[in-house]
């Protein structure tokens, strides 16, 4: 038993580093092998954020239970957040010391301010249930985007839909990530940069995902999500956990917020739309709700598909039509909508769904309905 | 006084309108717990369609009056909306209906995501223009105008929920529905075919989509592939707000949202002295939503339901 958990164990290891290596030549190889590699690293790391937001919403969705259809407004809490503190827009009536925060603090403050909305959302919505509380966030994330393309007016905070544009890139250490910066030979350009930068916090936010995930704290989330007058009867505070869900999903998203708005160097509330806060329930539920792998797969597979579409749609219709026949835009979407359709027709629990979820879709084995059975019958009989 | 009743009538047409979406989505919801995202979507291609018709009927010189005209329109796209709803529920919904709850979402998006792109490249990017057809007289009641059109919607809106009350409420069908809707399995048992109940349902809903549909393109003098889905996501807030599943509370639902929608609009500029403009009538909506749940979690009319996970 001990010698397979070693093997288990060695193998993991070995998996894991393949996993590393690959991860860390991958913009250099996507630069070798496309002609256009460095939008499709851009893409990569779009995937990288979509990661770190579907993980967010996953503690919500995935653990507690909660439905949440405006997940996209703590994303636009962060990048907000960012925009203001480190672009010329605001300078002049900020204090010196909140300009351009050192970058561990920019996350840190991303991640608690972004939290104090999930708070501010969770607190009207503790007594609401199922799709009730859907459309209730899903009110919230239209409110804070709607006040996003408003409040350039009467005090310029926003700067409404034309959005905060000249958003400086960050720098650590001395250096200035909007700059390439040579290294080893190598030539790290921005967008290499942000890769390793989006990349650290990503694998940051996977670690702390999984160490969630068997702790008390969550545990007691997928009490909650199973039944919650009973995780209450157990002595669980359900409204603090609960809060506490919203407040940890809202930081994950305020951070990759915050990193999505320097990246972009540009924000605008056309970011932030319900259709983003859907797509990214979609990556959960897709992937396996409640799975850490499952839910990197489904952002993967959802941010990635449409872009691959658009790299072979267009392509296909000229080799068979010989001219633009239909919009390739539409084509693609329209097939990407078809794919959600089949994949969740073929496996309705997600592409890789966790253990638990598994065993409570599978049917009984004989065995365990036959002890059931038994089991009843003694109740009976004791009952005589 | 005058800009009240002019904003009061603009928000009893509109709120009429989302009420009939809201039925859409509130029958089906009582039915299976689904939020059928795919219903906006319907409501657009109804709009799309009867456009088509009318333009291609007075393209081919057919000389009638423009009512008419409308209402063979109208005979094309609810077919066509019925038609979609039965496959969009067979294909879509019936083969999950043991699976996680939210796998049905899911797909939902996908049919809406499908249905919106479908409609761009049968009808274009562009903001489709509703035909001039009809007649445009304004009568001026207490100060306030309100055209025939608007006077049509109202009426044929409240004529159609009062054959929906009638037949959920006096018939065999509705019978059945209602039956099905308390407990689909003991329905069963008394002999109700609960597939065809549901597929009566999607079928019925869409029916009232397309003439919604209608509705909203001749009120707004314009339909566009996108239109479905803010239409559909104030019908579902509607119903929601009415308690989803209750028949009565998605009227009351909706024509509430829409008197709050414009009276608000009209009013928010006066009330915060111009900082609030009239773009904030969502939030609006949104607001009183969020209160409303927070005093009545489960709606106005909504009953106490065990939550199903």
């Amino acid at each position: 038993m001990n010698a397979l958990l070693m093997e288990n164990n060695r193998k993991n290891t070995i998996l894991l580093a393949v996993l590393a290596v690959v991860l860390a030549v991958l913009p250099w190889a996507l630069g070798g092998f496309f002609e256009n590699g460095n939008s499709w690293l851009r893409a990569v790391d779009f995937a990288l954020l979509y990661i770190m937001l579907a993980l967010g919403l996953n503690i919500v969705v995935g653990y507690a239970g909660l439905l949440d259809l405006g997940y996209i407004a703590f994303y636009a809490v962060g990048a907000y957040l960012f925009a203001i503190l480190n672009s010329p827009h605001l300078q002049a009536v900020l204090p010196a010391w909140l300009s351009h925060p050192p970058f561990l603090v920019m996350m840190i403050l991303a991640a608690v301010v972004a939290g104090i909305f999930g708070v501010l959302l969770g607190s009207p919505t503790l007594k609401l249930r199922g799709d009730y509380l859907a459309i209730v966030t899903l009110g919230f994330g239209e409110i804070v985007r709607i006040f996003m393309n408003n409040l350039d007016r009467p005090v310029n905070i926003t700067n409404g839909p034309q959005g905060i544009n000249n958003i400086d890139p960050v720098q650590i250490g001395g250096y200035d990530f909007g700059r390439p910066i040579e290294f080893l030979g190598l030539t790290f350009e921005k967008i290499h940069l942000y890769y390793y930068l989006i990349l650290a916090f990503c694998v940051l936010i996977i670690f702390v995902s999984v160490r969630l995930q068997n702790s008390r704290i969550g545990r007691a989330w997928v009490a909650i999500r199973e039944d919650e007058i009973a995780a209450n009867a157990m002595g669980i505070n359900t409204r603090n956990v609960k809060l506490l869900a919203f407040a940890m999903g809202a930081s994950f998203g305020g951070v990759s917020g915050a990193l999505f708005a320097s990246f972009q160097g540009f924000v605008s509330p056309e970011s932030f739309v319900l259709m983003e806060s859907i797509m990214v329930l979609c990556m959960v539920v897709l992937g396996g709700m409640g799975n850490i792998p499952g839910v990197i797969l489904g952002a993967i597979i959802v941010s990635i598909t449409p872009e691959l579409l658009r790299d072979i749609i267009n392509p296909l219709q000229m080799a068979i039509a010989g001219k633009r026949v239909v919009d390739p835009e539409n084509l693609r979407m329209l097939i990407f909508g078809l794919a959600m359709i089949v994949i969740m027709l073929v496996r309705p629990a997600g592409l890789w769904p966790s253990k638990r979820r598994r065993a409570e879709l599978k049917p009984k084995t004989k065995d365990i309905a036959l002890q059931e059975k038994d089991s009843l019958q003694d109740a009976e009989r004791n009952h005589d | 006084m005058d800009i009240f009743l002019q904003q009061l009538i603009n928000g009893l047409v509109v709120g009429s309108i989302y009420a009939l979406i809201a039925l859409g989505y509130t029958m089906v919801y009582g039915i299976m717990q689904l939020i059928n995202f795919a219903h906006g979507e319907i409501v657009m291609i109804g709009a799309m369609v009867t456009i088509t018709c009318i333009n291609l009927l007075v393209g081919a010189g057919v000389q009638l009056p423009g009512p008419a005209l409308l209402l063979v329109g109208l005979m094309m796209a609810i077919p066509v909306s019925m038609f979609l709803g039965y496959s969009i529920e067979k294909i879509a919904y019936q083969p999950l209906r043991k699976a996680p709850r939210l796998a049905p979402l899911i797909t939902a998006i996908g049919v809406s995501i499908v249905l919106q792109q479908a409609a761009m490249l049968i009808w274009g990017r562009n903001y489709r223009p509703f035909p001039q057809i009809l007649p445009s007289e304004v009568h001026i009641i207490g100060g306030a105008a309100i055209t025939d059109l608007q006077i049509a919607i109202i009426a044929l809106a409240l004529l159609l929920m009062g054959g929906l009350f009638f037949m959920i409420e006096k018939t065999k069908l509705g019978r059945a529905m209602r039956a099905t809707s308390q407990n689909p399995e003991v329905a069963k048992l008394m002999g109700v075919n609960v597939n065809t109940i549901v597929s009566m349902t999607f079928v019925i809903g869409s029916a009232l989509g397309a003439m919604a549909g209608v509705m909203v393109a001749a009120n707004y003098d314009q339909a566009h592939a996108y239109m479905g889905f803010m239409i559909g996501l104030k019908a579902f807030t509607a119903a929601v707000l009415g308690g989803i599943g209750n028949i009565g509370g998605a009227v009351l639902g909706g024509i509430l949202l829409g008197v709050i929608e414009s009276l608000g609009s009209g009013y928010l500029g006066d009330l915060t002295g111009g900082v609030l403009g009239s773009h904030y009538k969502d939030i609006f909506a949104f607001v009183v939503l969020i209160i409303v749940l927070v005093f009545r979690p489960s709606g106005l009319l909504g009953e106490r339901v065990a939550e199903r996970a």
